[in-house]
């Protein structure tokens, strides 16, 4: 194993607040190397970016890894215009929820398939409409793609794709379309580097959340509508939200609670609703709703008549228990560093997360300091989700997108499984190898990159001539998108066989007299280093 | 290490590198001769209400539990009430289809099935039933992948197929199962030259390290030439058999093409989503009747458009659990326990519910509240796999299970 470590750079972890394990995690934490080689900043680029362009490495090293790695921890002052230039043809995204109720206006019952179920491709294979609420998604969609392309806000915008999984609502059920946006906009951005409670607290008091798992019409056992279409029906308890707050919000399937608990959750969440659903919807606590009687949480017992506090405190328990700080550290030490998250580093991040209630950028501090993320097993561990791959693959390539592209990369990502806003079960999508690697979605991927090197891909801005300066030299070319595109970390093999693929005549075009090579199918042979192996993972 | 799986597929690749088409010519004649019996898996992701797709109507507290969304029980020339079926139970009206494969006894259903786990967690509940081991979640390969790593194979890459884009649970493992989305796109595309491009993509997955992606792609370009020669997307639905234009409906009118085809395929599986219905379920109309209207539609479409291949075919639905027996404050259900499963098919001892019924009385409840488990599930997924896919001692494919006398619900 060839591992140069050039400099080391002690990094120190600020941890701002008080607690118990502060010593502990900063103990932990501090004065870990950060190596600085070329192939340390490779492997930060692929696990803290959406990929690395051909200059990163170079801009990187100029600037320092661990300047770099501050500056995407401190997302607001990194000047991103690009990006919000291409953002501004998506008209939705500055859009309050009453304006996208009131310009996108739930089509007529005939216009209307009869199930939505029966037409579950229309959210990727159509245009998108302008005037119809699919148009909120699909530019949804196209905004995720552009900004993981073209921000400079890259772990931000990792963020934000792992916070949104984490809770995950699914954009084609019912109301939630026209609530994700402000979702996305308004809880899971802001927070993406800020604090867990936020999160957790924002998401719980969202429509989207609120609509998506049926807390909006979970009331008192007793409770009689009085009024509009349904009056005098009974209404009463849904564990749904309550469930999947402790399940995958919070503490975990093995984080210790209990059906009873469950129950006693929803019975404490009864009256935080929606009101207004289709016109202006916004959170509300309604009384009347509310379960008033004591309740029994984790063996901590509610007195009577809390009212909305109830629900407070239950999230306030949840971000307190030590079973969330696992949980949170688990899944994101399996974003980061690999699939199966080294049980140490684990307990790490979980200090981390405990001692400075819930604080992310803290967390991702101990995550990248520890030595199990540089580790040389972990470097290349991972399989890239496809909207990773897709992202990806553009920024390798130095593409530039505008809005439109975003529309048709969306599609790409949902063709290899990953429909954005489209994960309909409450886990949102998976974060392991087996999950996205299958026959029909490799063979996705591989199309994918024919699309793009062949330029087939609307709206994407790819030149191939920088690597292709000389196309009688096709060794040349070849050279350089091993190197731009895998960073000379191409297994003999592949480069055996990209090599054999030099002599085929027609990758290697012969000139009419056969006097030598003329030129190279420089798409081809991008092509197939995108859709090689080492190219699947980061 | 190399794992059996490996070996499998570099001795599968050497073969093809040398004398490919011919070779995959014989294997699928060889297959279309044997007349192969299959199973088809549908898993109904999101547990769906086993007491609305199957319905006690005679059980005395089946109506009072569900005061706005219990189905009507039987009545003579009632279209929209549960289609009777043996005096006690009823078909949802909405799968009134399957009726007819009723009374021709090639659907039988088996009720009161479930896991021994308790969970009522979507994830947990779907993993365990996937991977066949109730209540242990390090088991690393699904059941079916088992089963087809079991029984002797027909070597075809398409011996085990998922539909959808991703490979579920049930069928990870060493078996080398392929998934893919849409038989039509399962192919290299390019503006020109793509025979250059499928090469040189196939080249790279063909040797180095055996790992996940290599095994995968090496499996995709050996599935992808048997298609081609085989012409499976050219075959057009027979017996004007109608497929809904649902992602079910899709799926299964692409097994089906598979399983004409011949090209060896002996597990299929795919999801059908949709079944969580915790508000606003309805009763014989609403969104639960949707969902079971595109199941019952698919299923009959897929058993006309299969004719007498059906006789070799098996159509088993499963679910992670069922839902509460009494509705909930939104006329809709929560997570439950126990619920039901459907078997269609030629050697389907059908007529008939299978399983004993725990009642819906208050104190038979499992847990107060929810239908109990008396078929553990494993019970009848080993039977399934005896009996269709021949495999002798099906105990095995579930580990620490001691095994259960079988239903006789397959002949």
């Amino acid at each position: 194993m060839r591992r140069r470590l050039a400099a080391v750079v002690l990094v120190t972890v600020a941890l701002v607040r008080g607690g118990g394990d502060v010593e502990r995690a900063q103990a932990a934490s501090s004065a870990v190397a950060i190596p600085s080689d070329d192939a340390a900043i490779v492997h930060a680029l692929s696990r803290l970016t959406f990929g690395p362009r051909p200059a990163d490495v170079a801009r990187v090293k100029a600037l320092g890894l661990t300047s770099w790695i501050d500056g995407q921890l401190e997302p607001q002052r990194l000047d991103d215009r690009t990006a919000e230039h291409a953002l501004a043809a998506l008209p939705t995204l500055t859009m309050s929820i009453a304006e996208l109720q009131r310009q996108y206006p739930r089509p007529k019952a005939a216009e209307k398939p009869a199930d939505p179920q029966m037409a579950p491709r229309a959210l990727y294979d159509r245009p998108p409409p302008e005037n119809r609420p699919i148009r909120i998604v699909a530019e949804m969609q196209a905004a995720r793609l552009v900004r993981a392309i073209e921000s400079e806000r890259q772990l931000r915008e990792v963020m934000v794709d792992f916070w949104f999984n984490h809770f995950n609502v699914h954009a084609a059920k019912g109301e939630v379309k026209w609530y994700v946006t402000s979702y996305e906009r308004d809880v899971i951005r802001p927070h993406a580097l800020g604090r867990f409670g936020d999160l957790l607290r924002g998401t719980a008091t969202h429509p989207a959340m609120l609509f998506y798992l049926d807390n909006w019409l979970s009331t008192r056992a007793d409770f009689t509508v009085r009024f509009g279409p349904n009056r005098g029906k009974r209404a009463g308890l849904n564990e749904n939200y309550a469930r999947e707050l402790m399940e995958l919000h919070t503490l975990g399937v093995d984080g210790g609670y209990t059906q009873q608990d469950v129950t006693e959750v929803a019975r404490a969440f009864t009256g935080w609703t929606i009101d207004r659903p289709r016109e202006a919807a916004r959170f509300i606590f309604r009384p009347a709703l509310h379960d008033r009687g004591a309740k029994t949480i984790l063996g901590t017992r509610l007195p009577a008549g809390g009212g909305q506090d109830d629900g407070e405190r239950v999230l306030a328990m949840l971000l307190r228990h030590p079973a969330t700080a696992r949980f949170i550290a688990t899944k994101l030490v399996r974003r980061f560093v690999s699939d199966d998250p080294p049980p140490a580093l684990v307990e790490r991040v979980a200090a981390t997360f405990r001692a400075t209630d819930g604080d992310v950028r803290s967390v991702l501090r101990t995550i990248i300091a520890a030595p199990e993320f540089w580790a040389p097993d972990a470097r290349r561990a991972k399989i890239k989700k496809p909207f990773e791959y897709v992202a990806s693959a553009v920024r390798a390539v130095d593409g530039h997108v505008d809005a439109r592209a975003g529309f048709r990369l969306a599609r790409s990502a949902a063709e290899m499984g990953e429909g954005l806003f489209g994960a309909q079960p409450p886990t949102g999508y998976p974060d392991r190898a087996e999950a996205w690697v299958n026959a029909g979605a490799l063979l996705a991927r591989m199309n994918f990159a024919l699309a793009l090197t062949q330029r087939r891909l609307p709206g994407v801005a790819v030149d191939l001539s920088p690597f292709a300066i000389d196309r009688a030299a096709p060794e040349v070319t070849l050279d350089r998108l091993l190197l731009s595109l895998l960073h000379g970390e191409a297994s003999s093999q592949t480069r055996a066989v990209l090599t054999a693929q030099l002599n085929t005549p027609e990758i290697r075009r012969q000139t009419v007299d056969d006097r030598g090579p003329a030129d190279t199918d420089v798409e081809k042979l991008a092509a197939l280093v995108i859709g090689s192996p080492e190219f699947q993972r980061r | 290490m190399m794992t059996r799986r490996a070996l499998l597929k570099a001795g599968a690749c050497a073969l093809a590198a040398v004398a490919a088409p011919p070779r995959f010519l014989a294997r699928a004649a060889v297959a279309a001769e044997a007349r192969r019996k299959v199973l088809v898996a549908i898993f109904q992701r999101g547990a769906v209400d086993g007491l609305s797709m199957v319905v006690p109507y005679a059980d005395r507290d089946y109506a009072a539990a569900r005061a706005s969304i219990a189905i009507r029980a039987p009545r003579e020339g009632d279209a929209g009430a549960a289609q009777e079926l043996d005096g006690f139970f009823g078909l949802h009206p909405a799968l009134e289809p399957l009726t007819t494969l009723w009374r021709s006894r090639s659907l039988a259903i088996v009720h009161a099935c479930g896991s021994p786990d308790r969970s009522r967690s979507h994830f947990d509940a779907q993993d365990y039933m996937e991977s066949g081991t109730p209540g242990v979640k390090s088991t690393p390969d699904g059941w079916l992948a088992r089963a087809a790593g079991t029984r002797s194979t027909s070597g075809s890459p398409f011996r085990a197929v998922a539909l959808g884009p991703t490979l579920p649970r049930i069928l990870r493992g060493d078996a080398g199962a392929i998934s893919l989305a849409a038989l039509d796109r399962f192919d290299v595309r390019a503006t020109a030259e793509a025979a250059v491009a499928r090469k040189g993509f196939e080249s790279l997955y063909e040797q180095g390290v055996q790992d996940l992606l290599h095994g995968t792609g090496r499996e995709t370009f050996e599935a992808m030439r048997m298609l081609k020669s085989a012409n499976a997307t050219s075959l057009a639905p027979a017996n004007n058999a109608q497929y809904p234009r649902s992602r079910l409906g899709e799926s299964l009118r692409q097994i089906a093409q598979l399983i004409r085809a011949g090209v060896g395929l002996e597990i299929a599986f795919t999801d059908a989503e949709g079944w969580d219905t915790h508000v606003g379920q309805g009763a014989e109309q609403g969104q639960l009747a949707n969902r079971l209207r595109d199941l019952g539609a698919s299923l009959m479409a897929f058993t006309q458009d299969l004719g007498d291949r059906m006789g070799d075919v098996v159509v088993l639905t499963m679910s992670e659990f069922g839902r509460t027996v009494a509705e909930n404050g939104n006329r809709g259900t929560d997570h439950g326990h126990a619920t039901a499963m459907l078997l269609l098919g030629g050697g389907v001892r059908g007529g008939r519910v299978y399983g004993r019924w725990p009642g819906l009385a208050r104190e038979r409840l499992h847990e107060g509240r929810d239908l109990a488990v008396t078929t553990d599930f494993r019970a009848l997924f080993a039977e399934v796999s005896e009996r269709q896919l021949r495999i002798a001692r099906p105990a095995t494919l579930f580990p620490g299970w001691a095994g259960a006398p079988p239903l006789g619900v397959i002949g």
